[in-house]
């Protein structure tokens, strides 16, 4: 369970890089991008807290 | 019967303010390197990389002002801040306390809480511009000073009590808020920059050298604003959180610590935060400033959701909040070493309610630069202090911990170190016009010496009066 939603996340952060370098190269538009960036948001905003900071205390 | 509930909770809040941190509650490296990554890529940054462009900085100034400014800054976390520390595991003001006396610490602690209140206001200020945009609010501008309209201090006031709320429930929320928020953020910050690039003229690789320094920092000041140099970029990097280093305010967090060495996990913050997110700021800001023909409005909200939309606004909000977190923190524990019987998340909500009401002024924001320099400066001698104290005092045969040791409330080695150091700061800045960045290290040697000097006659007459 904890590496699915560790996944989860990692698509998150991937969704919210990866297709800024897509505008730069000049494959996706910049309102795309923005679309792409808030759906990582939620992605990692809902997966990350059920799995990190488990071992922090 | 909630209510009860949380108020147990609240007062169950320990934070160790005077007794060192105990083995059990020591924390990893990890949660260090989060809260440094998240507190210093903050909502500050969208201020700072923008006001960079604003004063005319040049590319190759930037890049290596900022490399080697950052670098100097890590060395002292590591170097000066980390092992006092691991010595001592108590709070700055305790430690203060037991050198200056409990008069002088109060008065510090005055000054330090109410430097922490306009910084954590600042950042609730730039978080503010980023809540507004849906509700169309009328953003401050350079020259704004006052709260320009009831929907600024709406804004603020919201952004400024769920902030408190959070920080009033303790460190670790902080610190577990900070972790999950800091990668995304992190990542935020420079896909909105990189997204943007294309706009500003830049295609390719090879382009960006060209770019940056004909089109972002173009080395002009825009007008009204002073001409940054190299030095001035470089002592800024480095001086941008001397009170937390070389000031020593740190040692409230780095106490936690298992290791001296996890000083240098401030290096997550100074080169993802105070480079990296510097740089971004700035991209952004140069479009701004490109498609607004210079437009004086300045809101680092509207700044970001213009490159990476709705993640963008949010991520000025999120990185306000994390840093106004641990701010306002540090404002409590500054506080609470006067009355050491209040409740810390009294304390905290009271920091809070001062914080919300400086965030209603935009002349926070708009003087970020010059008042981070200031509050560094106001603080830095009692860093000086305290590492005198810890390792030549002794070497000097005199007695550290002065006030505790003879128990005095006032140590005047330390008021005279501290009154003259900023009296001599004043007078290089309004005789030579010295600018406030540079003023930070002949402070630190002239706060040292003297506390050295003082402390030596103050202590020798002791000695030879028969006192001790």
């Amino acid at each position: 369970m904890k590496t699915l939603l560790k996944l989860v996340s990692l698509i998150g952060l991937l969704a919210t890089i990866v297709p800024s370098f897509l505008v730069f190269a000049d494959i996706i538009t910049l309102d795309t991008n923005k679309l792409l960036m808030i759906v990582g948001t939620l992605l990692w905003f809902i997966s990350a807290p059920l799995w990190m900071n488990k071992k922090v205390e | 019967m909630a209510k009860n509930k949380i108020t147990e909770q609240l007062d169950s809040v320990e934070e160790y303010e005077r007794r060192p941190v105990p083995e059990s509650k020591l924390k990893n490296w990890k949660s260090f390197l989060g809260m440094y990554a998240g507190e210093h890529t903050a909502g500050t940054e969208f201020v700072i990389g923008p006001l960079f462009v604003a004063h005319g900085a040049s590319a190759n100034d930037l890049i290596w002002g900022l490399l080697i400014g950052n670098i100097l800054a890590v060395l002292s976390w590591a170097f000066l801040t980390s092992p006092i520390a691991m010595k001592e595991r108590i709070t700055l003001y305790y430690l203060l306390e037991k050198i200056s006396g409990k008069k002088v610490t109060t008065v510090y602690n005055l000054v330090n809480a109410l430097m922490f209140c306009f910084l954590a206001g600042s950042m609730i200020a730039v978080s503010a511009t980023a809540v507004g945009i849906p509700f169309g609010l009328a953003m401050p501008t350079l020259n704004d000073w006052l709260p320009n309209s009831i929907g600024w201090i709406v804004a603020v006031v919201a952004v400024g009590g769920v902030t408190t709320i959070v920080a009033m429930f303790g460190y670790n929320l902080v610190s577990k808020f900070a972790n999950i928020a800091a990668p995304w953020m992190i990542l935020v910050f420079v896909a909105s920059a990189i997204a943007v690039l294309p706009e500003l003229g830049v295609h390719s690789f090879s382009d960006f050298w060209v770019r940056a320094n004909d089109t972002i920092w173009t080395g002009t000041p825009l007008e009204g604003q002073s001409q940054f140099t190299f030095w001035h970029i470089m002592f800024f990097a480095w001086f941008a959180n001397m009170a937390m280093h070389i000031g020593m305010a740190d040692l409230s967090i780095l106490r936690y610590a298992k290791k001296w060495y996890y000083g240098f996990n401030s290096g997550a913050g100074m080169f993802v935060g105070h480079y990296i997110a510097w740089m971004a700021s700035g991209i952004l800001y140069a479009l701004f400033l490109k498609e607004t023909s210079f437009s004086t409005e300045f809101a680092p909200g509207p700044i970001a959701y213009r490159g990476a939309g709705i993640a963008g606004a949010i991520v000025v909000v999120i990185a306000g909040w994390t840093t106004a977190n641990p701010t306002i923190y540090r404002a409590g524990l500054a506080l609470q070493a006067i009355r050491p019987n209040w409740k810390t998340w009294k304390v905290t909500l009271v920091v809070g309610v001062i914080t919300t009401v400086a965030s209603m002024f935009p002349a926070l924001v708009m003087k970020l630069l010059n008042f981070v320099a200031l509050y560094g400066l106001i603080l830095m001698p009692m860093g000086a202090v305290i590492i005198m104290d810890a390792y030549v005092i002794p070497k000097l045969k005199l007695k550290q911990y002065y006030a505790e040791t003879f128990n005095k409330s006032a140590n005047m080695a330390v008021v005279i170190a501290w009154g003259v150091t900023l009296l001599f700061s004043m007078w290089l800045n309004f005789s030579f016009g010295v600018e406030i960045f540079f003023l930070g290290l002949p402070g630190w040697f002239v706060a040292a010496a003297l506390y050295l000097i003082i402390s030596y006659f103050i202590q020798k007459n002791k000695t030879a009066g028969g006192i001790e």
